[in-house]
């Protein structure tokens, strides 16, 4: 709960498999970003997979006791913050629906759900940030992903964090409200289909001429980045916590390291 | 119709590399989809209507019983007769025989995706009669010999280019400079084609968007005509529907009505909306001597009584399909069935089984933007997950699918074991990956590299990051 002495709220860092296992970045500009905007920040050991690919495969039992096991995780935060729309929307919309109407279990998700939030509506939403650590100089445009905007209605907040950043100009691109694509298993069981959506996407970008491609979701990220390594495209792709945080150090997604 | 849904993988590879298909599928952004945004910018209480929308149909299969029971007396009312049909063979029985009864020949046809749910027309042309659609997307496709590949469009899949060809082909008594370019053109000659029909049909078939209870009225929206002629020149008139299209009352209609044209075309009314109730009366100046319901139900009494009962308050207006981004990358034949798009994949397992159809609920990302569209707000995405959910259960998802997930799971459930397989993977993909930040080729994503890469993890996982930083923190303040 909110430490005593210093007044800051308690934020749980729901880590997300992706960020966790392929840009651990991420997660420490998402600590840097919830510290900055006041409070402290746990990560709980217990956690592991929010249960997506589980409930979105059809198998509710594992996804279930997924969903028990990250809420008792969090238990005694304030606040449950992921750097993913697409995790955050699983805990947040989707926990309750896991639970029978009325039982104890429930209770307990309906409760987790009101906690949870998606970083960047966090930081403006809850705790009103009107500026940020990171500077940047340079054309970016964000792709909505689809959880966060459809579902936890993510659109404006990114935008008014990186427009606070001094040099940092927002081009917006085509359709950056359509899928790139990726949708987890679908990107593995539906690669030819995938592949095609992300080509749109790629043109897209291409089109708004930009530096940086930036998104709430590593999913996604790791889906358009993929695409525009292969066409050897020199725009840049990065999680949106990356560039409000200013943790510029590691290359971009999927970018050669330098030969130092 | 002979299902293909199993193939979807392989159907949809074909129309990913077929060039004219893809050519036509790239109208529809700028197409339907900008006209339904134009439509809904242009009425501010469209989400309300929505709303409304939602609750009277709710409303309606609530009371499905009582709704079709007051339709079927008001049609005998009027003067006409129901006949019930529970499954395509009697609802094509039922109307072979009506117009044998009739002592037809030929029979025109209106629009209808339950005659192509029940293959009706087959069924018909099996039994020596000639049939003629009159819908110009139809008849396009019935010369084509093919099926629609779009609810409201069926042709979408076709070029202008094509079509010319066609009617070139087919209709070489016409002068052969004549211009084919826009579709009023190809309307116009279609109607030259089917004048002759209209006029000498014994039958006039079509479908119904709605069915009013109150009045034992049947509606359909064209922006041709030819429904009105396929209904009132000929001396039978048959309306082969499904149970799902009754509402209460005539306002109900008008309301729904109002949802359908935006969605579907963005229009505000479809030029030509026309009621039919009975057959022509005593002093009527036309219309037919005999008037017929075929209701279907298909399964849809067992859609009604379980957890997919939301999709029967589909409209059919095509919006979910429209803004779908698959739908939009191999259009709707490689779906394999009647309905494509988000409606298909839903609706179809329903109709033809999960075993069949189990590709098509799984191939979409739930990116969520049918359901955002819907007029009807029907949650595709989660009635696509229970059907995920029943194949799961059933044990028809794919034995390597289920194995991969179930080893996942059990891992997932047990952290300490998890987080040590995260940092071994994610320290042996970032050796493999070298300097080069992605990799080229991967053994189990073959599908995914082989049209991107595949990006390379940082070697470290977060939870070492943390755990690192919490040690540094902790001996920073043991040392003061
Ligand atoms: S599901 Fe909704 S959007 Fe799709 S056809 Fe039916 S009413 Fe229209």
């Amino acid at each position: 709960m909110t430490d005593p002495a210093s007044n800051r709220p308690r934020v749980g860092l729901f880590v997300t498999c992706l960020v966790d296992m392929f840009r651990p970045s991420v997660g420490m500009a998402a600590v840097k970003l919830i510290e900055h905007a006041g409070c402290d920040v746990v990560v709980p050991r217990a956690q592991t997979c929010c249960g997506q690919p589980a409930y979105n495969s059809g198998d509710r039992p594992d996804a279930k006791a997924l969903a028990l096991q990250t809420i008792a995780a969090f238990e005694g935060c304030d606040y449950v913050v992921a750097p993913s729309g697409s995790c955050a929307g699983m805990l947040k919309a989707h926990y309750p629906r896991l639970m029978d109407e009325g039982s104890n279990d429930h209770a307990r998700a309906a409760d987790f759900s009101e906690r949870v939030h998606e970083l960047v509506a966090f930081l403006v939403d809850v705790r009103g940030l009107t500026s940020v650590p990171g500077n940047f100089t340079g054309k970016v445009t964000y792709h909505d992903s689809c959880s966060g905007l459809r579902e936890l209605g993510i659109k404006t907040q990114p935008r008014r964090l990186l427009t606070s950043i001094k040099g940092l100009e927002l081009k917006e691109m085509a359709d950056s409200e359509i899928c790139c694509g990726f949708g987890g298993a679908f990107s593995v069981k539906f690669p030819d289909i995938s592949n095609a959506m992300v080509e749109k996407k790629s043109a897209n970008i291409a089109a708004a001429d930009v530096d940086v491609i930036l998104a709430g979701d590593l999913g996604c990220l790791m889906n358009m980045a993929g695409k525009l390594k292969r066409q050897e495209s020199s725009t840049a792709c990065r999680h949106v916590a990356e560039i409000l945080a200013g943790e510029l150090d590691d290359p971009p997604i999927a970018a050669a390291l330098d030969k130092r | 119709m002979q299902p293909t849904a199993h193939d979807f993988k392989s159907n949809a590879r074909a129309a990913l590399g077929d060039k004219q298909l893809q050519d036509a599928l790239s109208g529809l952004p700028g197409g339907l989809v900008a006209q339904r945004a134009a439509a809904r910018a242009r009425l501010p209480e469209f989400d309300g209507l929505r709303d409304y929308g939602r609750d009277l149909r709710n409303h309606t299969l609530e009371h499905l019983d009582v709704y079709l029971e007051r339709y079927e007396t008001a049609v005998k009312g009027a003067g006409g007769h129901v006949h019930w049909a529970a499954n395509g063979d009697e609802a094509c029985a039922a109307i072979l025989r009506i117009c044998q009864d009739a002592g037809a020949r030929l029979v025109t046809k209106g629009k209808s995706m339950v005659s192509e749910e029940i293959g009706l027309n087959a069924r018909l042309e099996g039994a020596g009669l000639e049939v003629v659609e009159t819908d110009l997307g139809e008849y396009i496709l019935q010369i084509r010999h093919e099926t629609p590949s779009h609810i409201i469009a069926p042709a979408i899949h076709l070029t202008q280019g094509q079509v010319e060809a066609d009617f070139r082909r087919e209709h070489a008594h016409l002068p052969a400079g004549r211009r084919l370019v826009d579709p009023a053109e190809l309307v116009d000659e279609a109607r030259q084609i089917l004048r002759e029909k209209f006029i000498e049909a014994d039958v006039g078939i079509t479908g119904a968007n709605f069915l009013i209870a109150e009045t034992g009225s049947s509606i359909i929206v064209t922006n041709e005509g030819n429904g009105d002629l396929t209904q009132s020149l000929a001396r039978v008139h048959i309306v082969i529907t499904s149970i799902d299209k009754v509402v209460p009352t005539l306002d109900d209609a008008s309301a729904l009505l109002r949802l359908l044209a935006r969605s579907a075309t963005g229009q505000e009314i479809t030029s030509y909306t026309t009621f039919s109730t009975g057959p022509r009366r005593d002093g009527d100046p036309d219309g037919p001597e005999a008037y017929h319901v075929v209701l279907l139900d298909n399964g849809r009494t067992e859609l009604l009584g379980s957890e997919f009962r939301e999709v029967l308050r589909c409209i059919r207006c095509g919006a979910c399909m429209n803004h779908c981004p698959v739908y939009n990358a191999v259009g709707g034949h490689a779906y394999g069935w009647v309905y494509p798009g988000p409606i298909g994949a839903v609706l179809n397992p329903g109709f033809i089984g999960i075993k069949e159809a189990g590709n098509l609920p799984n191939a979409s990302t739930f990116c969520g933007r049918c359901e955002a569209v819907c007029p009807m707000r029907i949650p595709l995405p989660k009635l696509m997950r229970h059907w995920r959910e029943r194949e799961f259960a059933g044990g028809d998802t794919p034995f390597t699918t289920r194995m991969a997930l179930k080893s996942w799971a059990a891992l997932a459930r047990r952290p300490w074991a998890y987080h040590l397989l995260a940092r071994l993977t994610s320290r042996a993909m970032r050796v493999a990956s070298g300097r080069s930040g992605a990799f080229r080729w991967l053994p189990f994503a073959t599908g995914w590299t082989g049209g991107r890469d595949f990006p390379a993890p940082q070697g470290r996982t977060f939870q070492e990051l943390w755990a690192a930083r919490q040690k540094q923190a902790a001996s920073k303040r043991s040392a003061r």
